[in-house]
């Protein structure tokens, strides 16, 4: 009996001794399992820089930033730059010059523009302007301003335009505002309340016309201009052009084109003339649907596209109009049928000093896209592939050092 | 002998053959069909069975030991299954398998469907696994030909299947009571009681509630670069969840009837993109309320004739807001979503001789939403859906062959505006070999065909909708085997499975940009190719007083995208889906104490078709520890677990920017009356 029950105690030790190795076993595997902490970090992704074209020495006009939005939630935007000296394309230069900025550039770049040695990106979703030295593009600031869309400058003071604007009774009924920017403090100075989803803008002498889109409010559209007196910078009045306006660009004939993107549906997308000095809509193109345009000289370029329910696809057109005889010149300013490869055109740009023109294609959104550098003779001079939907370039007279 | 008395006999005869009928043409996957009669601590040593299509399956202990809260963490744990969480216990979790997407899973609560015909895709974080006896994943359909149309209408299946009331000899009562609780002040209790009515009727109530802050500390950090610890805000949770049940047997056959409820509100933080910290919260908020009734019976009639019968209703309310005046970034959205579903189906089973059986199922449902969104056109679908099956057992070989008719009609408020007609045919067919008597070797094959319809979303939403959308079609090959062994006294179990197999999906609903970022459409662009390999392997010792049981499961999948074969990323891996997963649970008991270790590992994947570095996604992976006590009182069973997750306190996230937490702490208190 008492060498049985002993027989069970030194098995009962024995089980228990076991059982404590097999934990200790199990903990030991885990713990050997375990990984070098620091794997789950990713490297911070380097720019990619390919030749696209001889190198060309002696221009004013050193090169461009091309600013990719990035799909909205995707945290994807990002800067490119192109170096005429050197004749190389340089994909995705933010993050590397700036690896201690968290999170890099952000999400949605909206505009990108230059002024005095600073670099100007609005990025709508993150709800700043990141600004940037022009010839480093390394992080100086960022300006906060929620739901930003698109800056212009005057006299030492940005303009950046926003849709949050104090919300009154209604929710849905939010007006829009511009914010002035102090461009020597980086810091907001005053805000000025305008129409609904402000988009672009421009200065003529000593007005800042703004174009209201109402785009949240479908089917209510707002259809207005608001004009802000930059002494006083208050909205001193509305202009009444066409729903859901957009963009916004000044001839030298002291003119403002402006584009409606239609309702989508039955209303089609046209493109109007301000008179500033008279205060109203001198001219309607139609149809010249357009949904994004530039000024060069005395030309305006211009691209629209539409999509259409009935043939299922989307229908892409091109046209460039004579501001001084304000008639379209051309249907066609790609001569060679590269347009027949281009899916969603997003970008255009005219680089003044040699008439070379570039367009954008974004392409399903979530996909890198592509650039397209254009002779000005419309003939494709050299293509390359950039960040996801390239939108808003910018030239710069200011070398980009090299990291 | 009066006519009774052979009505008796007869009766008894079929009970046992309807038996072995049943337990050979249904899963005995915790089915509804059944009630088990056997007491609750049986281990059941058999948990992947040698069926003739690929079958995962989690259930009883094993599923209740998982560190996991609702279904969709304890799927994570199969192979060739994905689950896309959004993070945190509120975030939008929906199961994808074999990469064939969402929409493609027909997911089961108690055998009948559960439809979302808005999105059509069901958040599987709402179900919690208090009340869960089983979860079975089905590749291809279950082999089981005696169902309703909607089991063979879909591309894979899940199936949930909750508690029947078993009780132990002399008891008419159980009562279970638990209260969880842990980080991010988490709170959780929960309430089982079953009884038994009558000797042929039995009831069960179930009510659970959830409330969690959802504020978890995550990190993202590049090497050489910034390195940022935030806290997610806006991610609470307020849940509760409201059962009852009956249950019945009849002269052979059974029935149950079941109500369910569901209410929560939540706050969606949003992708964690950069923005300044701590200067604009996102405060979207989502409320939903979810109300199901359903009930079934089935019963043997005559000698070679089984029938089936469900019905239910379902109602389902959302409401999302997002409020300029408590964000000031955001766009005003105040939108309310009502669905109401229908749903009837009989299913016909004929064994005419003991080596064939025919079926015949058809079902009908009936679905509307309701929406306040400007324009919407309030659109109605009504479904029909028709299968034959036959199915043929031989000594060695087992063969299945089923066709689905499905005809669907949309019908809209604004004329012209709908989708119109459908009708389409669908075929299946299923084998499998035994080669060897004395061997567990079981080599199966099967092929199906079978698409999803467009989603109300696909087709009508305001602006995105496009009604000429047409189906999204799949074609499944799959090969594997199956292999089973009782090697030893320790090693007492060994399972495997191997399937190998090659997906395609044709028409895919992709969304189209048009004229700029805000603006899409839906179109029926996308092509994509899989192919795959999954293994499960289940093992159970014994030894020393020990009880463990060990299981693997490893996935390999090679999902490609050849929508545009003029795109440079023509036949990129798809977004998402990573080469190499897997995962490992083992469960160790040793008398009252029970460890649990579970490990889950994803592979490096890219966030879009574009495989370059920008899209690139680290691999992570997590381990998972648990240790419970079962305490003997005098009148109740009690049990006692401590949890540890995400062990080593990983950052990682499932969709890009939505990170989810890292280390994190439950604490378990179970009583069983």
């Amino acid at each position: 009996m008492v060498s049985d029950a002993r027989y069970q105690l030194q098995n009962k030790t024995k089980y228990n001794v076991m059982r404590k190795i097999h934990f200790a076993i199990i903990i030991a595997l885990l713990l050997t399992v375990s990984c070098r902490k620091d794997e789950f970090k990713s490297e911070i992704v380097p720019s990619t820089a390919t030749k696209v074209t001889e190198a060309v020495y002696g221009s004013e006009i050193k090169g461009f930033f091309l600013l990719n939005e990035g799909n909205m939630g995707s945290n994807k935007a990002t800067i490119d730059y192109f170096d005429y000296e050197t004749g190389y394309y340089h994909k995705n230069i933010f993050a590397e010059r700036n690896p201690g900025v968290v999170k890099e550039l952000g999400d949605v770049g909206n505009d990108i523009q230059i002024y005095g040695n600073k670099l100007y990106s609005v990025i709508n979703c993150s709800h700043f302007v990141e600004v940037m030295d022009v010839r480093s593009a390394k992080h100086i600031a960022v300006i906060s301003i929620p739901n930003c869309r698109y800056i212009v400058f005057d006299k030492g003071y940005a303009y950046v335009s926003s849709y949050a604007g104090p919300v009154q009774i209604d929710p849905n009924a939010r007006l829009g505002y511009v914010a002035k920017v102090d461009t020597a403090t980086l810091k907001v100075v005053a805000e000025c309340v305008v129409g609904y989803q402000p988009e672009e803008m421009v200065v003529v002498g000593n007005k800042l016309y703004v174009a209201n889109s109402g785009g949240y409010r479908v089917p209510n559209y707002d259809n207005t201009v608001s004009v802000i007196d930059l002494d006083s910078f208050t909205e001193t009045g509305k202009i009444e052009v066409a729903i859901n306006l957009h963009r916004m660009e000044k001839d030298n004939q002291g003119n403002i084109y402006i584009s409606s993107r239609g309702d989508y549906y039955d209303i089609p997308s046209k493109t109007f003339i301000l008179d500033p000095s008279a205060g109203n809509v001198s001219d309607v193109l139609n149809p010249l649907p357009c949904s994004n345009m530039t000024i060069d000289g005395d030309f305006l370029w211009l691209y629209s596209t539409e999509w259409n329910y009935t043939t299922q696809s989307n229908s892409v057109s091109y046209a460039k109009v004579d501001t001084r005889t304000k008639r379209v010149v051309t249907n066609a300013f790609i001569t060679d049928g590269t347009d027949s490869g281009i899916a969603i055109p997003y970008g255009l740009a005219v680089n003044p000093e040699n008439g070379e023109f570039f367009v954008t294609d974004a392409k399903d959104y979530v996909t890198p896209g592509t650039l397209y550098c254009f002779n000005s003779d419309g003939t494709k001079k050299w293509e390359i592939e950039t960040g996801d939907i390239p939108a808003h370039i910018v030239f710069t007279r200011y070398k980009l050092e090299s990291k | 002998m009066n006519r009774s008395s052979i009505i008796f006999v007869s009766a008894f005869g079929l009970i046992i053959s309807l038996t072995i009928n049943l337990s050979a043409y249904s899963q005995e996957t915790g089915d509804s069909s059944k009630i088990h009669l056997i007491p609750e601590a049986i281990v059941s040593a058999k948990k992947t069975r040698a069926e003739i299509v690929p079958v995962q399956e989690l259930s009883g202990k094993q599923l209740q030991r998982l560190s996991a809260h609702s279904v969709a963490d304890a799927v994570r744990y199969f192979s060739g299954v994905q689950i896309k969480d959004y993070g945190g216990i509120g975030g939008l979790k929906t199961i994808n398998i074999r990469s064939m997407g969402s929409h493609h899973v027909g997911v089961f609560y108690d055998g009948i469907e559960i439809g979302n015909a808005q999105n059509g895709v069901v958040d599987l974080g709402k179900f919690s696994l208090d009340n869960m006896e089983t979860i079975s994943v089905y590749n291809g359909q279950k082999s089981s030909i005696f169902q309703p149309a909607k089991d063979f209408a879909s591309a894979s299946s899940i199936y949930m299947t909750t508690r029947t009331p078993a009780f132990g000899p002399g008891k008419a009562t159980n009562l279970n009571i638990a209260i969880k609780g842990g980080s991010f002040e988490t709170i959780n209790p929960s309430l089982l009681w079953e009884s038994s009515l009558t000797d042929k009727i039995s009831s069960s109530v179930s009510a659970e509630y959830m409330g969690t802050s959802g504020k978890y500390k995550f990190r993202y950090a590049k090497r050489d670069g910034y390195d940022t610890t935030e806290v997610r805000e806006n991610g609470d949770v307020n849940a509760l969840r409201i059962e009852g049940a009956l249950f019945g047997k009849v002269h052979n056959g059974e029935w149950r009837a079941k109500v369910y409820y569901y209410n929560s509100e939540r706050g969606y933080p949003g992708a964690a993109v950069r923005e300044e910290p701590g200067k604009f919260r996102h405060q979207d908020r989502q409320w939903d309320d979810n109300l199901l009734v359903q009930a079934s019976f089935r019963k043997r009639a005559g000698n070679s004739y089984s029938f089936l019968l469900n019905a239910k209703y379902a109602y389902d309310y959302l409401h999302y807001l997002s409020d300029p005046r408590l964000d000031e970034t955001t766009m005003y959205v105040n939108n309310r979503y009502r669905q109401h579903q229908s749903y009837i189906s009989s299913a016909n089973l004929f064994s005419l001789i003991d080596w064939l059986s025919l079926s015949l199922s058809a079902d009908f449902q009936w679905n509307t939403l309701s929406a306040d969104l400007t324009g919407f056109v309030y659109p109605q679908r009504y479904t029909l859906l028709t299968a034959a099956a036959a199915s043929v057992r031989r000594s060695k070989l087992n063969l299945q062959v089923s066709l689905l008719h499905t005809y669907v009609k949309d019908v809209t408020e604004k004329a012209g505006g709908s989708a119109g007609d459908k009708s389409e045919f669908t075929p299946t067919i299923i084998a499998s070999y035994r080669p060897f008597d004395q061997k567990e070797l079981t080599l199966r094959a099967f092929y199906k065909r079978v698409f999803r319809m467009p989603t109300f979303n696909d087709l009508y939403y305001t602006f995105i909708g496009n009604k000429y959308l047409k189906p999204e079609y799949t074609n499944q090959y799959n090969i594997g085997f199956t292999y089973g062994i009782n090697p030893s006294k320790r090693l007492v179990r060994v399972e495997l499975q191997t399937d190998f197999y090659y997906n395609q999906i044709q028409d895919k609903i992709i969304a189209m940009p048009t004229s700029n970022q805000f603006r899409w459409t839906m179109l029926n662009l996308g092509y994509v190719e899989i192919r795959g390999m999954d293994l499960a392997l289940q093992t159970l010792w014994k030894f020393a007083g020990w009880d463990l049981s060990a299981r693997l499961n490893c996935t390999y999948q090679k999902a490609q995208d050849f929508t545009d074969p003029q795109s440079k990323y023509n036949g990129g891996q798809i977004p998402y889906v990573p080469w190499h997963s897997g995962s490992a649970i083992i469960g160790a008991g040793f008398g009252k104490w029970n460890l649990n270790y579970s490990f889950i590992y994803t592979g490096e994947r890219y966030e879009a078709v574009a495989n370059i570095p920008e899209n690139h996604a680290q691999p992570w992976y997590t381990h998972d520890l648990s240790l419970s006590r079962e305490i003997t009182l005098k009148n109740a069973e009690c049990r006692v677990t401590a949890e540890v997750n995400n062990l080593l306190n990983q950052p990682y996230e499932v969709v890009q920017w939505y990170p989810m937490p890292g280390i994190n702490y439950k604490i378990k208190l179970n009583i069983m009356l």
